[in-house]
């Protein structure tokens, strides 16, 4: 119910949302939990396991039961927190894991077959039939798994990512946090100040408690607008710091539109990487509930969230409120309650010797609450006191087992928190992030003025670090008691007594782990499921540490403690993966003919990064091995163009390039002649072929080396390496120019005639033979020509600067055409490769050798070379390895698939049998029929061998014929023509 | 005490009183017949096939923290046989048919679902190599179905078969690949040894190895020396420290793997789908999370933990593929140390040292190797023979070059693999 | 993680490659034999704790490093240009 007069909410702005369908009436500033509390609707959500009735239990983002769907459609974003979503007109909100109403869920049967239904019963059973796991039980399992659902639809949704850098991070904007980033603003420090929720002030919202002059949240708002008028400081609300990584790294969610409906530019949220080169932990604490029977009632929650929904929301969550605590601080609910006229039905201490003073409700000490009574709603409290047990009629029961310092960020680098006694709660230890002081509540310290004090001087230990120093800022006065209790985790007694609310893990189940001998507390935690729902335990974990130390005989800092893992809160998948769906993923990188093979119809397909032409399909043709056969025909033929520019190039000058060359290449360059281009074969160190490619000589010391288009990063890395790594001696320096130059293939018989007419000067085979390279003019612009074939016919390579390559590949397609060719794509160019037995990365896969691939004698004797001497282990020159072949059809079946494995004839098909596969595979229109490349054992003895080729995938089984694997113009005379 | 639907209802009845503990917490003895360094997946798995296929009982498992507190629970629990080259086909192949019937055999239900897995493939080059890891897993006698772009869509709908990066092609799917629950496979083993006779000492971390003459003596841990003339080394991240024990340098480099779970939803993903082009695979557990992971964090690493970079390239990765689950949130995340060799292939074998066996190497890849590495590592520790799948597991074959085991092809840098 | 290259200054790691230990910078000469060649290529003192190795600043400046680091803490202690520690003689 509302209660008139408290709370920040604006009163002045109606809001007006639907929960279920139906309508409910709340304010701005009202969180969906708040308003429906207001609203007397205290039934929430449903456990997963039990599927048991349940209400809101704390007033932050650490909740565990009351868990909703937002929107709907494509746009539903299950599984918020109705705690930390903020209403707004039109804010549509569903329950979950209830069916068919979350009134009445037949799932809650579940509850009634609990005795057979706990702690890791599910590894006892369901293990006979074997079969009936995948076919009976695990479907049955699985439909009730879960707790909201996703749309099953490509994300609508716009999230984005970005950087953030400052001198000082403060994580919360609670009193220790104001306190530390006006501190560090002061002394002019880059401040970043983070905080989870809408408004800043943390605690201070919550409480009555005055600070200076002022109500606590008044003098928050001071301090806010102090720093938002300050050019060094970054307030970010709504932003929740989710993990701290090496370095100064730290991820924070920011919710920037879950607060208000869809805008269009605005992203639903932003995920952060902020470097910090120090950061201020001020994350304060979270309260803990106390375990006892049917302590889940929808109505039972913490003392400080029943706090914060009246000071600041103005909302009562009963209207005959009981309190139930073991320290002082839950005095404060009782007193907060009574002032704004809420009837306090009991004030419940556990402790036998404290006072209350001046109180105006019952109070009982040495006493505990043993049971709740009232499903879906409390209705009524058993409480236990020395003369006996008693019932006391209430709707909502604020309880308090202490609290516990929000030391999560702390352990995520591997930092295990201490146990402090006095409070009975693990706190951080010191550098357990480097960078990083944790101040105030989350340090343990829990008094108002102590944490204003701890703020001042985490920021003046944080401004030293930075060489800055701390002007003089004065601690304001504020309320500075001590935090007085006794630990109280279970209240004793039969019946059911929860501590992880979400994954209903009771305190039976963790007394069961440990007769079972889950004693370590990670086991118990795994075979309980204690702490792995969506709170990570934030609400229960110490308690069933507690209850496990208990249990064992031990203590609780022998027992073990409790770690956390980022990220602090969940981090939708869509904003840490924001700017990746669709093509977002990875760069796209285009030639400069796209445009004009787009235009000719030419499906583009996926080479690394780039993309390249399929093939270009002409009228008339149906599919498109008619476009490829006439496309090799053009090259066999006429001539072909093809856009070659995505093969790596980089430049190589200086007066050592030739030993750097002669170093990564297999074979001699320092003996290549200006003017003149060698293919160069390169291995990895381990003695596998890594690369291949040509290298042009333009002058004495300037070469410039092509690689594979997938390789070019790799190579590029591998000079820098050998050429810093190995001989920084070396005078020589490179660079890529992959994407300076746009470099066309020009292959064909009449490839020379189709040249003749760009170029500035003739060219012909005595001044331009096979092998020969140097700069040309072409229509006007400086460029440079190799003739070089990746076809076995005669051919060319001309490349130009880029910006001028779109027009030269009109010119020359063109000019093809002329002549009876034209533009060629990769399914020809791939035909045309193995009709000459030339390699790509299929051949060399990472698992071959040059010996495998017959390149054996182009590792030169006369010099080392990387990869050579690993390339020598007995086992990388054993005469049974597969080595490269050609393949082609002789029976009745003329198909040949890569992929395929090679047996010998007659031979079954097993592995132990097997000869080798197949790797490349088309169609040769010269030829009339498939050809083929592939490893086989031995292979190169075993030329005109039939062997049996068998594809069990595509259902195709056929004789070939080992062969040699160049197919075409063996002597090499086309190329030379 | 023998598990069944049986026995949960009689204790739900009778207020489950009757439940004992899965396993002893003895104190060492002075001297075993064989100790176990490593009480992860395969150290429990080696125990329990010592014991039960070697009737060797009087053997230890010494484990410096809790059992299964390793890789065998910090994974994203996938079962698969799936390889193509010799030696590893072979192994994984055996490995998988022993989880078949390890949950008869255990009597311990973890849960293994044979739920499919799906490896996508983006282009005709990656068809064909997927192709001949098909055709290989065929040949072993496994089972694998070459699915075009609309036979993956019948499986996977939910795909951006559109507007994703890099276009679907198709798929291998391996029918019998799966998911487990992964800590239940650890405490399956570990029960199972532990009723053969096997002792489980946890809080045990060894400190030295101690050798005389060639010959492995014991070893000395914290809570003192232990005498065996058989050691096996099972300690995955860990197996260069406890290998320099023994005064071996390994073909290894540790390095980190971060995995992710989400909060539960619905169930939305039926199989396991890896699309290597993204470095991501992902399955949905039987609880409703998310479980997914991607590729090495690339640095050498004992924090078991990760950072961001390779974090948000795996949330990309999901975000182009699949990106009906931007809303799912990422609710945990956790590394592992995972020991890289040089051709991304585990090591079983002897050492030079007499006694002294090792079992490392696994690389991200050990959880569905757990029944079958403790089968063969137990075969080789008991005989002193090589069992036949795992013969080629050989620690010399990078010296030699014989047998590499380089199924990425990315050669001898270990986090490449 | 952050790697502060003596060229470009404190960048993220995400603009840098890693290879693996440093001990490639000491190649073997071809006839060294086969086990300094095994152990150059495959075996790896693999430490927990200190170790050198290297980086390469592939998205920035294009230069190799010798990265002090941590393996437990992953606390990076000293950065220097291979080339300068190659030339160094280290």
């Amino acid at each position: 119910m509302r209660i008139a007069g408290k709370g920040l909410i604006d009163r002045a702005r109606p809001v007006t949302f639907r929960f279920d369908g139906r309508s409910y009436d709340g304010f701005e500033g009202d969180t969906v939990a708040s308003a429906l509390l207001a609203n007397d609707q205290k039934l929430m959500g449903r456990s997963f396991k039990y599927h048991r009735p349940r209400g809101v239990l704390t007033a932050g983002s650490e909740e565990p039961n009351a868990l909703i769907t937002v929107g709907r459609g494509a746009q539903a974003d299950p599984n918020l927190r109705a705690t930390v979503q903020e209403i707004y007109d039109g804010l549509e909100v569903r329950s979950q894991n209830a069916w068919p109403s979350l009134d009445f869920d037949v799932m809650a049967v579940n509850d009634l077959a609990a005795p057979f239904l706990g702690a890791g019963f599910y590894y006892k059973t369901f293990m006979w039939p074997a079969k009936f796991w995948e076919a009976v039980y695990e479907p049955i399992i699985r439909r009730a798994a879960g707790l909201g659902a996703l749309s099953g639809k490509h994300d609508p949704d716009r999230y984005e990512r970005a950087y953030a850098f400052c001198d000082l991070l403060v994580i919360g904007a609670g009193p220790t946090g104001l306190m530390a980033a006006l501190t560090a603003a002061r002394a002019g420090a880059d401040v970043i100040l983070a905080d989870e929720d809408a408004r800043m002030g943390g605690r201070l919202n919550a409480e009555t408690g005055v600070i200076g002059d002022q109500p606590g949240h008044a003098w928050a708002m001071g301090i806010v607008a102090e720093l938002s008028a300050m050019p060094n400081v970054r307030l970010m609300t709504r932003t929740t710091v989710t993990g701290a990584y090496d370095g100064g790294m730290y991820g924070a969610l920011e919710r920037v539109n879950h607060h208000a409906a869809r805008r269009e530019g605005v992203p639903l949220e932003t995920f952060w990487r902020i470097h910090a080169r120090r950061s201020i932990l001020a994350a304060g604490a979270l309260e803990r509930p106390v375990a006892f029977q049917n302590n889940d009632r929808p109505g039972v929650m913490t003392a400080g969230a029943v706090r914060a929904y009246l000071n600041r929301w103005g909302v009562s969550p009963g209207k005959h409120v009981t309190v139930f605590g073991n320290n002082d601080d839950a005095h404060r609910t009782a007193r907060d309650l009574a002032a704004a006229g809420v009837h306090v039905a009991a004030l419940i201490d556990s402790r036998a010797d404290v006072l209350v003073e001046g109180a105006e409700f019952p109070f009982y000490t040495g006493a505990q609450v043993c049971n709740a009574a009232g499903r879906k709603e409390l209705e009524a409290i058993t409480i236990r006191t020395a003369s006996g047990e008693q019932a006391i009629q209430t709707d909502c029961l604020a309880m308090s087992g202490g609290w516990n310092p929000t030391v999560h960020l702390t352990c995520h680098m591997n930092g295990r928190p201490r146990w402090d006694a006095a409070i009975q709660a693990f706190v951080p230890v010191p550098d357990a992030v480097p960078g990083m002081i944790a101040a105030g509540a989350c340090n343990g310290v829990f008094s108002t003025h102590a944490c204003l004090k701890a703020g001042v001087d985490a920021a003046g230990e944080a401004l030293s670090a930075l060489g800055k120093k701390a002007g003089s800022v004065d601690v304001p006065r504020a309320e500075d008691g001590a935090y007085a209790m006794e630990p109280l985790w279970a209240v004793a007694g039969k019946g059911r007594a929860w501590l992880d609310f979400q994954n209903d893990v009771s305190v039976k189940d963790v007394k069961q782990a440990a007769v079972e001998n889950f004693r370590s507390v990670e086991h118990m935690k795994r075979y309980t499921t204690q702490g792995m729902a969506t709170d990570q335990g934030k609400n229960s974990n110490v308690a069933a540490l507690a209850v496990l130390a208990d249990a064992t005989g031990r203590g609780i800092p022998e027992t073990g403690t409790t770690t956390f893992r980022p990220p602090y809160v969940p981090v939708a998948i869509a904003a840490m993966g924001a700017g990746a769906q669709g093509k977002g993923f990875a760069p796209q990188r285009f030639t400069t003919s796209h445009r004009a093979s787009v235009a000719m119809g030419a499906p583009m397909i996926e080479a690394g990064l780039w993309y390249r032409p399929s093939y270009f399909p002409k009228a008339g043709e149906t599919n498109w091995r008619q476009s490829c056969d006439r496309e090799v025909g053009y090259v066999r033929k006429a001539v072909g163009v093809c856009d070659v520019s995505t093969l790596g190039k980089i430049d190589i000058q200086g007066p050592d390039a030739a030993k750097l060359l002669d170093f990564v290449y297999t074979n001699m360059f320092s003996t290549l002649p200006v003017g003149r281009v060698r293919y160069g074969l390169m291995l990895r160190e381990d003695g596998h072929v890594m690369d291949d490619g040509t290298t042009a000589r333009l002058g004495e010391t300037h070469y410039v080396m092509t690689t594979t288009t997938a390789a070019a990063g790799q190579v590029m890395r591998h000079l820098d390496f050998v050429s810093q790594c190995l001989h920084p001696e070396w005078q020589v320096a490179f660079t890529s120019v992959t994407e300076q130059w746009a470099q066309f293939a020009v292959a064909g018989p009449k490839s020379r005639e189709l040249l003749n007419g760009l170029l500035g000067a003739e060219i012909d085979g005595e001044s331009w033979p096979f092998m020969a390279c140097g700069p040309v003019e072409v229509s006007g612009v400086q460029g440079r020509l190799f003739r070089i074939s990746f076809s076995g016919e005669h051919a060319y390579e001309v490349a130009v600067p880029a910006r001028f390559g779109a027009s030269l590949f009109d010119l020359l397609v063109k000019r093809a055409e002329a002549l009876g060719g034209g533009a060629y794509g990769m399914e020809a160019l791939n035909v045309l490769r193995i009709e000459k037995g030339f390699i790509t990365h299929s051949e060399i896969h990472g698992r071959t050798t040059a010996f495998d691939i017959g390149m054996g004698r182009m590792v030169s004797a006369k010099k080392d070379c990387i990869g050579k001497t690993m390339a020598a282990r007995p086992g990388l020159v054993e005469e049974a390895r597969e080595q490269l072949v050609g393949l082609k059809p002789v029976g009745a079946v003329r198909q040949i698939s890569a992929g395929a494995h090679l047996f010998d004839a007659g031979a079954e098909a097993v592995r132990e049998n097997d000869q080798g596969y197949v790797t490349s595979v088309g169609f040769s229109p010269d030829l009339g029929h498939m050809v083929g490349l592939g490893f086989v054992r031995r292979g190169m003895a075993r030329e005109g061998e039939v062997i049996r080729m068998v594809d069990h995938l595509r259902g195709l089984e056929a004789d070939v014929e080992i062969c040699h694997p160049v197919f075409l113009d063996r002597e090499g005379e086309r190329v030379r023509g | 005490m023998r598990f069944s639907g049986w026995r949960v209802l009689r204790e739900g009845l009778t207020g489950n009183k009757g439940w004992t503990p899965h396993w002893r917490d003895p104190e060492p003895k002075p001297e075993y017949d064989a100790v176990i360094i490593g009480g992860g997946g395969h150290g429990l798995s080696t125990a329990y096939y010592l014991a039960k296929n070697h009737g060797m009982t009087n053997i230890a498992v010494l484990e410096k923290g809790y059992l299964g507190g390793g890789n065998v629970g910090r994974n994203t629990t996938i079962v698969r046989a799936n390889y193509f080259l010799q030696g590893n086909s072979e192994f994984y192949s055996h490995s998988l048919k022993l989880w078949e019937g390890m949950e008869k055999d255990l009597n311990y239900n973890a849960m293994h679902s044979q739920r499919g897995l799906i490896n996508l493939f983006h282009s005709d080059g990656q068809r064909d190599a997927f192709a001949r890891r098909g055709n290989a897993m065929i040949n072993q006698g496994d089972d694998a179905v070459l699915l075009d772009r609309e036979g993956v869509r019948r499986y996977l709908p939910y795909l951006d078969f559109d507007n994703g990066r890099f276009p679907i092609y198709g798929g291998l799917l391996h029918p019998r690949g799966g998911t487990a629950r992964h800590d239940a496979v650890a405490w399956g083993f570990a029960r199972g040894a532990d009723q053969r006779g096997v002792d489980l000492i946890q809080q045990c971390e060894v400190t030295g190895i101690d050798i005389e003459n060639g010959k492995v003596r014991g070893v000395q841990t914290t809570r003192g020396p232990i005498r065996a003339r058989k050691v096996g080394i099972v300690v995955a991240g860990r197996s260069g420290q406890v290998a320099a024990m023994a005064g071996m340098r390994l073909p290894i480099e540790s390095h980190v793997l971060q995995a992710f779970v989400s909060e539960g939803v619905k169930p939305v993903i039926d199989h396991v789908v890896s699309f290597g082009m993204g470095h991501f695979y992902i399955s949905q557990s039987d609880k409703g999370g998310l479980v997914f992971g991607g590729d090495l964090d690339f640095y050498a690493s004992y924090a078991q933990r990760g950072n961001m970079p390779m974090m948000e390239h795996v949330m990309e990765a999901g975000m182009t593929l699949m990106p009906m689950i931007g809303k799912a949130r990422v609710l945990r995340s956790w590394g592992g140390i995972m020991d890289m060799t040089p051709d991304g292939s585990p090591i079983i074998d002897k050492t030079d040292t007499e006694g002294l066996f090792i079992d490392c190497g696994w690389c991200y890849g050990g959880f569905k190797a757990v029944p079958g590495s403790g089968f063969s590592f137990a075969h080789l520790m008991a005989t002193g023979e090589h069992h036949a799948p795992a013969a080629k597991f050989r620690l010399d074959r990078f010296r030699t070059g014989a047998g590499l085991m380089d199924e990425e092809g990315t050669g001898a840098q270990h986090n490449l693999h | 993680m952050r790697i502060d290259c003596p060229l470009c200054g404190s960048r993220d790691m995400r603009e840098f490659y890693y290879q693996g230990a440093a001990v490639a910078l000491a190649r073997p000469a071809p006839d060294a034999g086969e086990a300094a060649w095994d152990d150059y290529v495959h075996l790896r003192d693999n430490p927990a704790g200190q170790t050198r190795e290297l980086w390469h600043h592939e998205a920035g400046c294009s230069a190799w490093l010798v990265v002090t680091r941590d393996t437990v803490s992953h606390e990076i202690s000293k950065v220097a240009l291979a080339a300068d520690v190659k030339e160094a003689g280290a």
